[in-house]
């Protein structure tokens, strides 16, 4: 493999997200809050969720890691606000799925998610990008 | 040493990765396997296999023989006094284990203390948090210098007469820091306690003597060393390792077994409960004849002139940060600025080239270093300077790549 092929991995927008992380920050008033690492690496990562009437009105991430991690923690918190949880929750399982390098099948938008799709080549990183995604999961659900 | 003829005889070295030439620069984590190693474990298999120290027939008394043929190798590797002091566990985790549990915890009472230091892998720190928790034993630690070293002057103001363990590394997984076991051995006795060495990155790469060091403990592993994994060894003295109660308990380990009560074998066998890692141990005692025959001493200075030249290489990549001292065990750990050390890593992976990312089991020494994790090339006997090389080159292209994304 070049380093040309690591372009499927490192796509602009993640690095983009990466630069520019959306959502980052803490959630104002009420809000409940998940702390996840990855034991193995050190990445870390506080999560914040607004939820009213089963949608995720806003969620706010803070935290170290590399540059998928936190990338995909700045995407997931711009594809789950203003969803609904079980939206939130499809998604969840649809970035798996990605993750395992399956094949989507589904009518939700999932925007700027789409570019981590490399990431399922890079089964070493795979854990990187899906730390948010967990950490939103449990968030959702305590706060049902 | 002839690095060619000594590469050759590690076939895994011999292949491509992601289209370039495999650089394996993660000794630290677990070093490859030589043919010897894996041929005498095929043979064990293949010719010999059987459950020790039981049974009448051949084969029993064959992989007896080579099981306990390996202990006696080890014994000779690291000269200790007798091979009953030479325990086989699964590891170095195990071995201190062993003693945080079958020693600390009968022996140590409230007010003692246990001294440790920040350097130390989780694996030496962990038994101990938890043995002072399960004896009411103060945790100390002793504090480390700017460059990762720590000072006699500050291990002597550390340990006082309550200290009962000191728990240390040989040579830091981070840092490199090769820390005066002898001398801190010493402290410790003067003040009667014991001292437990993990010798993970020690065993490996230099001539260690347990007598000379004077150290009452001194755990490592195999793997690190070119044995399987899943073998290790606590060395121990022979009054001590009488006074450390078994771990495990259940067959091989015991002498009369009644209803309500067991005594226990002689040493070494107490400690080895259950049918243990033969083919370990044998693959164990065939790494220390394929080290000996190559010279511990001449491994010491290769692993010292890779890791003095990485070094200097390293340190003249711009916006690179390396940790630990100037003389340091064969193991460079740094950062690179506004790059995370796994995409570091990945970028180096990409060009074939094997680091360690993360936290290297030591998140107290990230935090006193101030970084959540850092990359790492270490160096072993099949290495090479033009290894060193090319992971200069993807360096500075991993600098390059990412140096764009920042633009």
């Amino acid at each position: 493999m070049s380093l040309n092929n690591l372009d499927t991995l490192y796509r602009q927008v993640i690095m983009d997200h990466y630069k520019n992380p959306r959502n980052r920050g803490v959630v104002e008033g009420e809000s409940v809050s998940v702390d996840m690492n990855n034991p193995t690496c050190g990445d870390r990562i506080r999560l914040q969720l607004k939820v009213e009437d089963d949608i995720v009105k806003d969620a706010k991430f803070e935290g170290e890691g590399c540059s998928i991690s936190m990338s995909s923690a700045s995407m997931m918190t711009q594809a789950v606000k203003g969803k609904k949880i079980e939206d939130a929750l499809e998604m969840s399982q649809l970035f798996s799925d990605m993750m395992l390098g399956k094949e989507l099948k589904t009518d939700l938008d999932l925007g700027d998610i789409e570019a981590l799709q490399g990431v399922s080549k890079f089964p070493a990183r795979i854990k990187c990008a899906t730390l948010a995604w967990k950490a939103m999961e449990r968030g959702v659900k305590e706060e049902n | 040493m002839d690095i060619k003829a000594i590469r050759e005889m590690f076939p895994i070295l011999d292949q491509e990765v992601n289209g370039n030439p495999l650089v394996y620069l993660d000794t630290s984590a677990t070093s490859q396997k030589p043919l010897p190693v894996i041929k005498a474990v095929d043979d064990y298999y293949r010719n010999n296999n059987s459950n020790v120290h039981r049974g009448v027939h051949t084969l029993g008394t064959r992989a007896t023989d080579q099981y306990e043929g390996a202990r006696e190798k080890v014994r000779a590797f690291i000269n200790a006094e007798s091979a009953a002091q030479v325990i086989f566990t699964r590891g170095t985790t195990t071995s201190i284990n062993f003693v945080a549990y079958g020693y600390a915890r009968p022996n140590l009472k409230p007010g003692d203390e246990i001294v440790i230091t920040p350097m130390e892998h989780h694996s030496n720190i962990i038994p101990w948090q938890q043995a002072a928790k399960a004896t009411g034993a103060t945790l100390k630690y002793i504090p480390l210098q700017e460059d990762g070293t720590i000072l006699l002057e500050d291990v002597r103001n550390t340990v006082s007469d309550q200290t009962k363990i000191v728990a240390i590394t040989h040579v830091s997984n981070v840092l490199g820091t090769i820390n005066p076991v002898k001398e801190i051995a010493k402290i410790a006795h003067d003040h009667g306690a014991i001292i437990v060495v993990d010798g993970a990155q020690g065993a490996p790469h230099m001539k260690v003597d347990v007598v000379d060091l004077d150290c009452d403990f001194y755990a490592f592993s195999g793997h690190k060393m070119c044995a399987p994994t899943g073998i290790g060894v606590l060395y121990g003295k022979r009054e001590l390792l009488e006074k450390t109660e078994p771990v495990e308990f259940g067959g091989e380990m015991i002498d009369f077994v009644d209803l309500y009560d067991s005594t226990w074998k002689e040493l070494p066998w107490k400690f080895e409960g259950g049918t243990p890692i033969i083919a370990g141990a044998i693959g164990l005692g065939a790494a220390i004849d394929f080290l000996n025959d190559i010279g511990m001493n001449n491994i010491y200075e290769h692993d010292k002139k890779l890791a003095d030249y990485a070094l200097e290489r390293l340190s003249t990549i711009d916006g690179i940060t390396i940790y630990g001292p100037e003389e340091r065990g064969a193991l460079v750990t740094f950062n690179l600025d506004d790059v995370h050390p796994h995409d570091t890593a990945t970028v180096l992976d990409a060009e074939g080239i094997a680091v360690r990312a993360g936290h290297h089991c030591a998140q107290p020494l990230m935090k006193w270093l101030d970084v959540t994790a850092t990359a790492r090339a270490s160096f072993y006997l099949y290495n090479t300077l033009e290894e060193i090389d090319t992971l200069v080159d993807g360096l500075l292209k991993t600098k390059e790549y990412f140096g764009n994304v920042f633009e």
